[in-house]
């Protein structure tokens, strides 16, 4: 090859990439809303009972007799556990609240794995067969002038549930990526002629020089942080709190929907002391996202979904296992918190599924969707079929103020 | 595509090397597998009885800052303490160092590559920074020695090795009806163990078990346990007593004892669906994401008439006319990639067992982190995805790109010629794109990293 085809080829990739959106200038990209959807897929299975605690039910306190100290009034019902205090004046303040016994269709191997697939994919495995795409991305395909920098897929792994043929933006605030032009007209020619590294690096080389122009935007994020009182308690610099700045960033300039994970709920062992560490990071998360959304919180809503839910019974090892119905936790602006909405199904061996966990009342994609439709206005039919396809809705979740 | 020697070294190994020569047959790879393990002769990690600190020296002095606290001696027992979880960690960094040396100089890549399957088959995680060490030292005991044997040896190996109790919370795990549930009036079954070992040791997901096989799997499964020194201990009073049945299979009834384990792993490794779900993977890992029916069936039947004999296995891997066909369609993973570009580039082993603490963080650990791979291993224990599309992502891409770039600077100044080095890199046939920009960038380590950036370089 010689020089004149290299920058030939070289120009005939300038071409294919300006036709990539992520290369469009970001001014002219437009936001189909002004609302935030924020969807964090809790890893692990998270004991929906321990997090938000029917004190109320009779049954409880004999399943659960080490893990029921130190619970938040939370009305006559619930308690919420004691490590949620940090959010607490957001459940005062009507921004964060629960739907209670909710699950996907999935049912009775509790595998982790099938489990999270099922909950991103969001499909029935009764109804439909395989699906290879996430329902997040199925609902962006259904809305026009999505474009990539509206949807940020943010951490170091992929997940299933912003996977598919809308564009969505993945990126990592760890990732750094700083070269050349002419390596980078280098790249581009030995990548050329396989797509998956040509797009991947591209969009790498996009948004890593976005980042660059889009200092200010950190900083005046980092400002609203250290203004903020709330924020005392929170160490900076912690993974998942990268994550969450990351996301506030964006969701201030063009991104309106957001998505990430956050593991550690699988707590098979010492409860009492490895759930707590869940869910700090996840109150780190929603208050940095609070502080640093600014006005943009109040249309927000945050959706924290998790693959299944635990044994209504604690294990021998002060633990629970791998069960079925769990909780939907939820917040922002938007939302009408301070609740735990739900139908409660009751902790008496009849009620429980299997005579060992929770009994789902309600799909949790059924949550899903009404929060789309009331946040997003996205019709039900679309819902029902394209989104979650066989899905009934049933009733107003009622979860979007 | 038939068979070359770069294909062998890339596809089924560690990568080309200038130093090391690939093998020249099929033949000779099974030779070299089927022979004497000689770089982790050379480069030994120890076991772990011997590797200082010790599981239990870790435990007595955390034991001693706990009892000190609130006393005058408070001070000097925190510093003890931190100063053996500090050697722990510098243990985990030398014996990441250890393995990629072994890479950089073997002849028997794939070896090093089916150590890797493996360990990531049985995929543990450390708890606790201080337990990272015993990570390597597992895959050293439990999976390293019995590559090329017998997978139910390697399944009873791993099924009873401490860090896989310790992981998946068999260790304190008992039966609703041992006699240490007697004594504390309470039952403490765990199903975490039971239920991966059929999910993704052995039958996989969509195989013949149901909920009531793992329950009484675990019960089957009380008693493996450890001593304070972390070493493999079954506690009969942990054990669940009386008959278990998994599969429509009964085990036990006497007095519980580690055969009855013994005898349902054995009959687990040589379920026909074990057959199955081993030999789908194994050709996925190496040949394709979704690997030809053919070959699949092929490596059941081995598995199937040798009674899960793994070298039997890798002779018809490396022996299968579809693993040479197939387009070189599968990525590196990042830890690959890497272990590939240190010995492409002739990376001196002494060089990188030199490495400091934090240097092995900076230059490698948090690197193979950007890329999607973190060190301290996959976050769930089904390991790492396969799919191309897991790995090549625009943050993957970037830690990618940005090593490569990089690379030659950590190396110090004696940087290959990169129009050499794209034809040692690559292969007698490099991608003709690759040996242009190789000569076209404006410094050695633009070029070097471009070669290494190149999908030739990244896909096997």
């Amino acid at each position: 090859m010689d020089r004149r085809t290299f920058l030939r080829n070289g120009l005939a990739l300038g071409c294919s990439t300006a036709a990539s959106p992520l290369l469009t200038p970001m001014a002219l990209a437009s936001a189909p809303w002004e609302e935030r959807l924020i969807v964090i897929i809790l890893r692990g299975g998270m004991d929906g009972v321990d997090v938000f605690r029917p004190m109320g039910d009779p049954a409880f306190a004999a399943l659960r007799p080490d893990l029921a100290e130190g619970g938040l009034d939370a009305g006559p019902f619930y308690q919420l556990h004691p490590a949620l205090a940090p959010i607490k004046p957001l459940w005062d303040a009507g921004e964060f609240g629960a739907v209670h016994a909710v699950s996907t269709p999935y049912r009775d191997k509790r595998s982790h794995f099938d489990g999270q697939d099922l909950l991103e994919a969001g499909s029935d495995p009764n109804v439909d067969g395989s699906t290879r795409d996430g329902w997040l991305n199925r609902m962006l395909q259904a809305v026009p002038g999505v474009e990539a920098s509206t949807t940020f897929a943010i951490g170091l792994e992929q997940m299933l549930l912003t996977t598919g043929s809308a564009p969505v933006s993945r990126w990592s605030p760890d990732a750094r990526l700083a070269i050349s032009p002419q390596a980078q007209r280098l790249l581009e020619l030995v990548q050329h002629r396989d797509p998956l590294f040509r797009q991947a690096s591209a969009e790498a080389i996009a948004i890593a020089s976005k980042m660059d122009a889009g200092a200010e935007i950190a900083e005046a994020g980092d400002e609203m942080m250290m203004a903020s009182p709330m924020m005392a308690e929170i160490q900076r610099g912690r993974p998942h709190v990268k994550i969450a700045e990351f996301a506030a960033d964006r969701l201030r300039e063009d991104a309106r929907v957001a998505a990430f994970s956050l593991n550690g709920w699988d707590t098979h062992a010492a409860q009492d002391r490895t759930l707590p560490r869940a869910l700090t990071q996840l109150t780190d998360t929603i208050l940095t996202l609070k502080t640093r959304l600014g006005p943009a919180w109040s249309k927000t809503c945050l959706l924290a979904m998790t693959e299944f839910g635990r044994t209504a019974r604690q294990n021998g090892s002060g633990g629970t296992d791998h069960g079925t119905g769990g909780a939907l936790i939820y917040a922002g602006g938007a939302v009408r918190g301070g609740q735990v909405l739900g139908d409660w199904p009751g902790l008496t061996a009849e009620a429980l599924y299997q005579e060992r966990d929770l009994m789902p009342t309600r799909d949790i994609r059924g949550v899903a969707a009404w929060a789309m439709h009331d946040l997003l206005g996205i019709d039900r039919p679309t819902l029902e079929s394209a989104i979650f396809p066989g899905l009934d809705m049933g009733e107003d979740a009622k979860l979007i103020a | 595509m038939p068979f070359t020697p770069t294909l062998a070294e890339t596809r089924f190994g560690v990568g080309l090397s200038p130093r090391v020569s690939p093998p020249e047959t099929t033949a000779a790879m099974l030779d070299r597998l089927a022979g004497p393990d000689l770089v982790a002769q050379r480069y030994a990690i120890p076991n772990s009885t011997e590797v200082t600190p010790s599981a239990s020296e870790y435990s007595a002095a955390a034991r001693a800052r706990r009892e000190a606290s609130g006393t005058p001696r408070e001070e000097e027992a925190d510093k003890a303490f931190k100063a053996i979880r500090t050697q722990a960690m510098i243990r985990w960094a030398e014996f990441s160092t250890i393995a990629l040396a072994r890479s950089i100089e073997t002849q028997d890549g794939l070896r090093e590559r089916l150590v890797r399957f493996w360990a990531d088959h049985f995929t543990i995680r450390a708890k606790g920074g201080q337990n990272l060490q015993f990570v390597p030292i597992y895959i050293e005991e439990a999976i390293r020695p019995h590559v090329t044997g017998r997978f139910s040896d390697m399944l009873k190996a791993v099924i009873t090795h401490p860090r896989m109790l310790i992981y998946l919370d068999q260790n304190r795990s008992f039966g609703p009806n041992s006699k240490r549930a007697e004594r504390l009036g309470r039952g403490g079954l765990n199903e975490n163990l039971a239920r991966e070992l059929l999910e993704l040791h052995t039958l996989g997901v969509d195989g013949p078990y149901t909920q009531h096989d793992v329950r009484e799997l675990a019960e089957l499964l009380t008693g493996l346990s450890h001593d304070g020194d972390r070493q493999f201990d079954f506690r009969g009073h942990y054990a669940e007593p009386g008959a278990e049945t998994v599969l429509g299979q009964s085990y036990g009834g006497d007095k519980p004892s580690l055969s009855d384990i013994h005898a349902v792993l054995d009959d687990l490794a040589a379920h026909p669906a074990t057959a199955e779900h081993l030999s789908r993977k194994l050709a996925r890992h190496f040949i394709a994401d979704v690997p030809p029916d053919d070959l699949v069936m092929a490596l059941s039947a081995t598995y199937r008439e040798t009674g899960g004999a793994l070298l039997a296995m890798a002779a018809t891997l490396v022996g299968h006319p579809l693993s040479w066909s197939v387009e070189k369609q599968k990525v590196k993973q990042p830890y690959d990639f890497v272990e590939s570009a240190l010995r492409a580039v002739d990376v001196a082993p002494q060089k990188l067992l030199a490495l400091d603490r934090k240097e092995v963080q900076r230059y490698l650990h948090r690197p193979l982190t950007v890329m999607g791979q973190s060190p301290r291993g996959p976050v769930g224990p089904d390991g790492w995805p396969e799919e191309a599309e897991a790995w090549v992502t625009p943050q993957g891409m970037a830690g990618r790109i940005d090593w490569a770039m990089r690379l030659p600077v950590v190396l110090g100044p004696d940087l290959p010629d990169p129009r050499r080095f794209v034809h040692g890199a690559l292969g007698p046939e490099p991608d003709e794109a690759v040996v242009f920009a190789a000569g076209a960038a404006e410094t050695p380590a633009e070029a070097i990293g471009i070669v290494l950036a190149s999908p030739d370089f990244q896909r096997r």
